[in-house]
């Protein structure tokens, strides 16, 4: 066992180090660090400089336009990123439907659609919750009809209604789960479609979070005609992809480096930030909540470290995987309760409310703006992606056989 | 950057472990407990002669293994399974912590008999006003002649009552809390003027109230440089906390697995209590809390030998303490009733669990200690 990173890991590190620095796009610089919203080109100015590079997708095996690092590699990769508050990548492409299709996928659909998303030039949205199917995801109503079109050939006619659908209104193609057999169990009447999100029927409508923010959306889908080669996988083995995919979404999910981060701009804020003439880091209460965060997320970095080193030995992504969800979600949020603690009076201003050109009488200090509209977002983490009740009880059937 | 055990080490987990289960039954601990001997002469025997794992850390040159912290940690790990109680820390980790550092005559003489089985150490450093502070000390070293002669009170000296030897700190300079001035010593157990109090301690183990009365001791005993041996106190006990925390992690991997069998096995309102809800994720937030534990021990092993490892040890244990608290706490309330029975051996890594979470200092006092360190 050794912390030390070998020569060959910190040339590496120094690489990436120097092409952040050089290709970052000057555009995006201090968006990360003041909390702002990003735009559809703010994600995809990052992701067409990695895409070229042939960096985007770190995680894919190599026949797919995978980068072959090691695991130590991606560590590096995700800390250096995280340090220099480089945008995140959507995951929705990369991370989610990417995997399941060179998983499951025909030689056809993976020559089809995994270009566009490692290029960027098609962004994807996820079609699973529904009104009625939140953890309870098996229960989803969407129903997907089976018939021979005028051309002769086979097709699904979709109708049904997806919620919390992220970034849909920017989306060109979805991923749904519908159901393709309502005689059986749950799980084994599910299908994995592919859907252009510009077909004929599809209604996109915002739902406006807590922070203002418009990141989710319902989507309406009435009879919608889907050509069956944009099924992956056979028709009712959609729960398959769907498991597999989510213990995908998992490992990159504790956010370890990304929380570093967070610590350390909630840190400068309490040493910014005044209490009883002292920094308010200086308060034993609130340096002591500090201390017992930053001790969290060492022993967080340690689980996700182990189990990187568990799966360049040859072990997948595991249900271990949800311990990663838990944590480093729970710390995450605990990340902005702080902030929004440390930021005091000036929490409450509503930054969209802001008048525009007043530089004279700025509303409290910058760093304050986003705390409670961040604090209000983030509380979707230990609810998305499976909820941590849910994670819990995948912890509990598949690690402990309960 | 590398998380693999050599095979080496992995043999060595191995070997421990198969032979505690072979020989280190619940029953058979017991039977040492209800000795009042706090300890079993032949298993130490058998740690020496057979398993030859008292040189784990220890150079090669010395007769050892040439192992070191990595070796310490799995060892620890594996006795917190078993709840040992021989004194593998205080001998091991500890006394040879401080003679491996130092080197010297006196380390080469003690080294292989601590190897050997012979030599049995304990560590001779709390004192009643002293809490955790290990600079807060009253016991005095005067220099006499060609020797020093201590007096004051050591508490709570875990396996001192049959130790041939005691580590002490004291003081042969500076005031109460200075860190100048602190000498550590290696005296033999029976010098003169040593008195014990000794008595079980509620894990099971015996331990030692100890006066030093106008105890004479030679010059030879002293390790390191007089009034200047704080640093390496702070090391070596720091070196014991992060082996705590590998105890401490076996302790409550062994809580948290014979909670889920117990869970799985009874019965409550017409099925088995693991299939209420409300238990199964208390089971998952003690395995959390477990795996969280051990984590943060590997972290803090790995650091032992890097300008990071006081924040890292006291990171760890602050996270140990409270993951033996939680485990232990809710693995009685998972038993229920026969949860707080002596019998079953549940109740008993409880109270191992319990002394874990403030030996070598509390979580507070980990807590604090990380703070000025990481954030001023």
């Amino acid at each position: 066992m050794d912390l030390n990173f070998s020569a060959e890991d910190v040339a590496f590190r120094d690489e990436v180090r120097s092409f952040i620095k050089d290709s970052y796009p000057a555009s995006l610089n201090g968006k990360i660090d003041e909390g702002e919203e990003l735009s559809k080109e703010d994600f995809l100015s990052w992701h067409k400089v990695l895409a070229k590079k042939g960096w985007i997708a770190p995680a894919w095996p190599t026949q797919y336009g995978g980068t072959g690092w090691t695991s130590v590699q991606r560590y590096i990769w995700s800390e250096e990123t995280a340090r220099a508050d480089a945008v995140r990548l959507m995951p929705f492409g990369l991370s989610m439907v990417g995997p399941v299709i060179y998983t499951f996928g025909t030689p056809e659909q993976k020559e089809r659609f995994l270009p566009g998303i490692l290029s960027g030039d098609v962004w994807w949205c996820q079609g699973y919750s529904e009104p009625g199917a939140g953890s309870d995801l098996a229960n989803l109503r969407t129903k997907a009809e089976r018939f021979t079109g005028d051309d002769g050939k086979e097709y699904y006619r979709v109708n049904g209604q997806k919620t919390w659908t992220t970034m849909a209104q920017h989306a060109d193609w979805g991923f749904f789960l519908v159901r393709t057999d309502a005689t059986v169990k749950a799980q084994e009447g599910i299908s994995f479609l592919l859907i252009d999100m510009k077909s004929p029927g599809i209604t996109v409508r915002p739902i406006i979070t807590l922070g203002g923010e418009h990141e989710v959306n319902e989507v309406w889908l009435e009879d919608v005609i889907v050509p069956v080669d944009q099924r992956i996988h056979e028709e009712n083995k959609g729960w398959t992809c769907a498991k597999f995919l989510l213990a995908h979404e998992r490992t990159g999910i504790a956010g370890v480096a990304s929380s570093k981060r967070g610590v350390e701009r909630i840190k400068n804020i309490a040493r910014a930030e005044l209490d009883e003439g002292e920094a308010l880091l200086a308060n034993p209460f609130f340096k002591r909540k500090i201390a017992e965060l930053e001790v969290d997320l060492s022993a967080l970095e340690f689980t996700e470290l182990r189990t990187l080193a568990g799966e360049s030995s040859g072990k997948g992504p595991g249900p271990e995987s949800s311990l990663l969800k838990i944590k480093g979600t729970e710390i995450q949020q605990r990340i902005t309760e702080l902030a929004l603690e440390a930021a005091g009076h000036y929490g409450a201003p509503y930054y969209r409310g802001f008048g525009e050109g007043d530089n004279e009488h700025p509303i409290g200090p910058d760093y304050s703006h986003r705390t409670a509209p961040t604090y209000f977002n983030m509380r979707k983490t230990s609810i998305y992606g499976g909820s941590n009740e849910i994670q819990r009880n995948i912890i509990a059937k598949m690690v402990l056989g309960l | 950057m590398d998380f693999n055990t050599t095979d080496e080490q992995t043999m060595l987990r191995d070997t421990v472990s198969r032979y505690l289960a072979d020989t280190y039954s619940f029953d058979a601990r017991m039977k040492t407990v209800h000795s009042g001997a706090g300890w079993n002469p032949a298993v130490w025997k058998a740690f020496a002669e057979e398993l030859g794992i008292l040189g784990a850390p220890f150079a090669e040159a010395h007769g050892g293994l040439g192992g070191g912290a990595i070796e310490n940690m799995i060892v620890m790990e594996e006795f917190g399974r078993a709840l040992v109680i021989e004194p593998y820390l205080p001998t091991v980790v500890i006394a040879g912590g401080a003679l491996k550092a130092t080197g010297g005559a006196l380390a080469d003489a003690v080294i292989p008999e601590i190897i050997a089985g012979n030599a049995i150490i304990a560590f001779a450093y709390a004192e009643p006003q002293g809490r955790y502070n290990l600079a807060d000390l009253r016991t005095t070293a005067k220099k006499d002649g060609g020797g020093y002669v201590l007096n004051g009170h050591k508490s709570v000296v875990y396996s001192a009552p049959y130790a041939t030897h005691l580590l002490v700190t004291a003081r042969t300079g500076g005031s109460q809390r200075e860190t100048a001035g602190v000498s550590l010593f290696l005296i033999p157990a029976d010098t003169k003027g040593v008195v014990r109090r000794d008595y079980p301690t509620v894990d099971g183990s015996a331990a030692s109230e100890i006066y030093f009365e106008n105890a004479a001791i030679g010059a030879d005993m002293l390790i390191g440089a007089e009034g200047e041996a704080f640093a390496l106190v702070e090391q070596i006990v720091d070196e014991a906390t992060a082996a705590v925390c590998a105890e401490a992690c076996g302790v409550t991997r062994v809580l948290h697995a014979t909670t889920l069998d117990y869970a799985k096995q009874r019965k409550q309102f017409g099925k088995a209590i693991g299939e209420f809800q409300v238990i199964q994720h208390r089971l998952v937030d003690m395995f959390m809390e477990v795996e969280q534990a051990v984590s943060i021990t590997l972290m803090a092993t790995l650091k032992l030998d890097t300008a990071e490892r006081a924040q890292a040890v006291s990171a760890a244990k602050s996270k140990v303490g409270k993951a033996c608290k939680f485990t232990g706490q809710n693995a009685v309330q998972i038993h229920g009733g026969i949860g707080i029975s002596n019998e079953l051996a549940v109740g008993h890594y409880f109270k191992r669990s319990t002394m874990i979470e403030s030996q070598f200092g509390s979580v507070d006092h980990h807590l604090r200690r990380y703070e000025r360190i990481s954030i001023g």
